[in-house]
């Protein structure tokens, strides 16, 4: 028997019903992320003992450690986690709302929209000796663009009457595979070298993170995740079905669109500053689903933390196992994903 | 619901036939060489040698013909997969079969350097063949057997983890993307009457097995208990559905590349035109398929003259605004 610990705030405006089993794998998964995090800032050209990682991490360490702790690795394991955490709660929330196992960040065609962006700012900002004439600066907000306006498209285009998740969905894999098919194009009509540097992109690096991208995306996706987990109780009721959903007095609509919209601004932020890393937004909630049950507001934190875990371990072993050649961290989120997926599915039994 | 009756359905398959037919010939006659129709009956009845007789020949006509052929198989794979796992999100490229083509291709290319497309026809059989059993033997694990939940997640799994390390292989060894980016976007261009002929009888099977279990795919998509009840070996059918996808997407991604949009679009064409009665869907959907694929590899020829747009990419192109315009018109009524 599962035991529940139920928990109240501000005279039970806010309440919680906790899983302790679902606490406890919650708090596991905190401190394999913390293991992850340190061990991955120590991991590298040069090599650096946890124990001296964390002694730098607050103040201490040689002026080298410092410099290089501090100057090229936590950027970019700092946006690698919070590009987990944003793709994997998303794809926790659309599978919530759609209702389907195969929903995504991909299949609704938003990355989608983001990898056309992408493509077609490398090929309008280009010259003739194929150097970009605008900063490279600009190209999250090419892509954050991109998957906003393709995410508004797909749902008014599935409007009608409300928005229905089959609707939904097969219009954004219609939309998907259209974005699909112009990114396709537009790579082979540009020059081989763009089509490379697309490449890149599409498949998802974190490659070259800053600390002003870290400033810029730590604030937006812990704000969008805490309104996620306040909205978590209204994925739960949409889960039922819109009639159920609509009986026990939820506004079915509304907080469709608003979750809808908390996703996207996820997603947007996340692909802006690491690309189309795939698989994190479809496999990571199912992973959490596997250990904690499908109630979302044990659902959500689980896959934030398994999601940020991916990314964090694939980006360290794209820059180190083929040192020095960088691999895009999106590479390796399915190669080490996919197996351990793999085994859960094998190991619970009951699909 | 678009035709009722029987009858305003064998009216309609033949309908769908002739414009197939019709959409061949079209795609004999025009293209980046100028030919007459009166040219094209020529080179099949009065060969002369000339230039534009050997391109109606040996260029146009078996491209006609594996267009048909592959957009008729792809659509039939898609309804079996989207009736056996019960989503409608269900289509080969999910299953990992094009993925595991791809990677296969692309593992071909940087490993061994070789790039000849009659090679690329069997070893992305082989790569489509194996990752979908690997799919499938992954989905049937456990107690419970074969469950569209976990088949349907052991594809999409798989399909990532190959997508991804074909991208890795493409990121690491730039000659290479160059060499399989038009492969990977899908093509009915460039291929020979003879790769066709080496997988056709692979699809003809799996046309005519498709078609034999027809009525008992009715049954499954009732509901696997009600099925059992009535007393259908649901097991079997699925294996044999199994198969038959093997046989046809495997097949459609040999000859032509990946090709998406069509396995998980026509299905739901079709179902709109002529219900949910897989007699009917699986003979319509082909016909469908391969109407589609025609038209777009036409108008492929013709958007950036003289290159050409991969087929893969007019397919979404085209098929887009009709689907969501279905999609928006509901699909039950």
């Amino acid at each position: 028997m599962r035991k529940y610990q139920s928990f109240r705030v501000f005279k039970e405006k806010i309440s919680f019903l906790i899983d302790r089993k679902a606490l406890a794998v919650v708090v596991l998964l905190l401190f394999v992320m913390a293991g992850v995090f340190i061990f991955s800032t120590g991991t590298g050209e040069m090599k650096i003992s946890p124990i001296n990682v964390v002694k730098v991490f607050f103040g201490g360490g040689t002026d080298m450690e410092q410099l290089v702790v501090q100057s090229f690795r936590l950027p970019r394991i700092i946006v690698s986690l919070m590009v987990g955490i944003g793709l994997a709660v998303a794809g926790g929330i659309l599978q919530g709302i759609i209702r389907n196992p195969l929903a995504s960040p991909d299949i609704l065609g938003i990355t989608g929209g983001a990898s056309v962006a992408v493509v077609g700012f490398l090929a309008i900002f280009s010259d003739e000796s194929n150097a970009l004439t605008v900063s490279i600066q600009w190209l999250p907000v090419a892509a954050f663009a991109g998957a906003t306006i393709i995410a508004f498209l797909v749902y008014f285009l599935s409007w009608k009457n409300g928005v229905s998740p089959i609707r939904l969905v097969l219009i954004g894999i219609g939309i998907y595979s259209l974005m699909k098919a112009l990114t396709t194009l537009m790579m082979l009509l540009g020059p081989i070298y763009q089509a490379s540097q697309a490449n890149i992109w599409i498949t998802g690096t974190v490659y070259g993170s800053n600390w002003s991208n870290v400033a810029i995306l730590v604030p937006w996706i812990l704000v969008l995740c805490i309104a996620a987990f306040i909205l978590a109780r209204n994925i739960n009721i949409q889960e039922l079905g819109d009639d159920i959903a609509t009986g026990v007095g939820s506004n079915v609509q509304r907080y469709r669109f608003l979750l809808l919209m908390v996703s996207t601004a996820l997603i947007g932020g996340s692909v802006a500053f690491a690309g189309g890393i795939g698989f994190v937004g479809l496999m990571a909630p199912h992973m959490a689903r596997r250990l904690v049950g499908s109630s979302f507001g044990a659902l959500l934190p689980a896959s934030a933390l398994i999601g940020g875990i991916l990314v964090m371990i694939a980006d360290l072993i794209g820059r180190t196992l083929f040192s020095p050649l960088e691999i895009p961290a999106g590479v390796f989120t399915a190669s080490i994903g996919a197996p351990y997926f793999i085994y859960l599915l094998f190991k619970t039994r009951n699909g | 619901m678009l035709l009722k009756s029987n009858v305003q359905k064998w009216c309609g398959l033949l309908f769908a036939a002739i414009l197939l037919l019709l959409l061949m010939c079209v795609s004999i006659v025009y293209g980046y060489t100028d030919t007459t129709w009166k040219m094209a009956v020529d080179a099949f009845t009065a060969f002369d040698g000339s230039n534009e007789h050997l391109i109606i020949q040996s260029v146009r006509l078996p491209r006609a013909l594996i267009a048909a052929a592959v957009g008729a198989s792809l659509a039939i794979a898609g309804v079996l997969l989207q009736t056996i796992t019960k989503n409608p999100l269900a289509a080969p490229e999910i299953f990992g079969i094009n993925a595991g083509a791809g990677f296969a291709v692309v593992v071909t290319v940087t490993l061994f350097s070789l790039s000849n497309l009659q090679i690329f026809t069997w070893i992305s059989f082989l790569g489509a063949a194996v990752s979908f059993i690997l799919v499938y033997i992954i989905g049937s694990i456990g107690r419970d057997g074969l469950t569209p939940m976990k088949l349907t997640l052991a594809g999409a799994a798989m399909s990532a983890m190959f997508a991804s390390m074909t991208q890795g292989f493409l990121v690491i060894n730039e000659t290479a993307l160059e060499q399989v980016l038009f492969w990977l976007a899908g093509s009915v261009a460039g291929r020979k009457l003879e790769t066709l002929l080496s997988v056709l009888p692979y699809l003809i099977a799996g046309w005519g097995l498709a078609l034999l279990i027809s009525n008992k795919l009715n049954v499954l998509s009732m509901g696997e208990d009600v099925a059992k009840g009535l007393g259908l070996k649901t097991g079997m059918l699925k294996i044999w559905s199994g198969v038959i996808i093997v046989l046809l997407s495997g097949g459609a991604v040999a000859v032509a590349g990946p090709i998406a949009f069509i396995g998980i679009v026509i299905p739901h064409l079709t179902r709109a035109v002529v219900g949910i009665d897989h007699r009917w869907v699986i003979p319509f959907s082909a016909l469908f398929g391969g109407i589609l694929l025609l038209i777009a590899d036409t108008a492929s020829r013709f958007i950036i003259m003289p290159q050409e747009v991969p087929v893969g990419v007019m397919t979404a192109v085209i098929g887009t605004p009709f689907f969501v315009y279905i999609a928006r018109k509901g699909f039950n009524k």
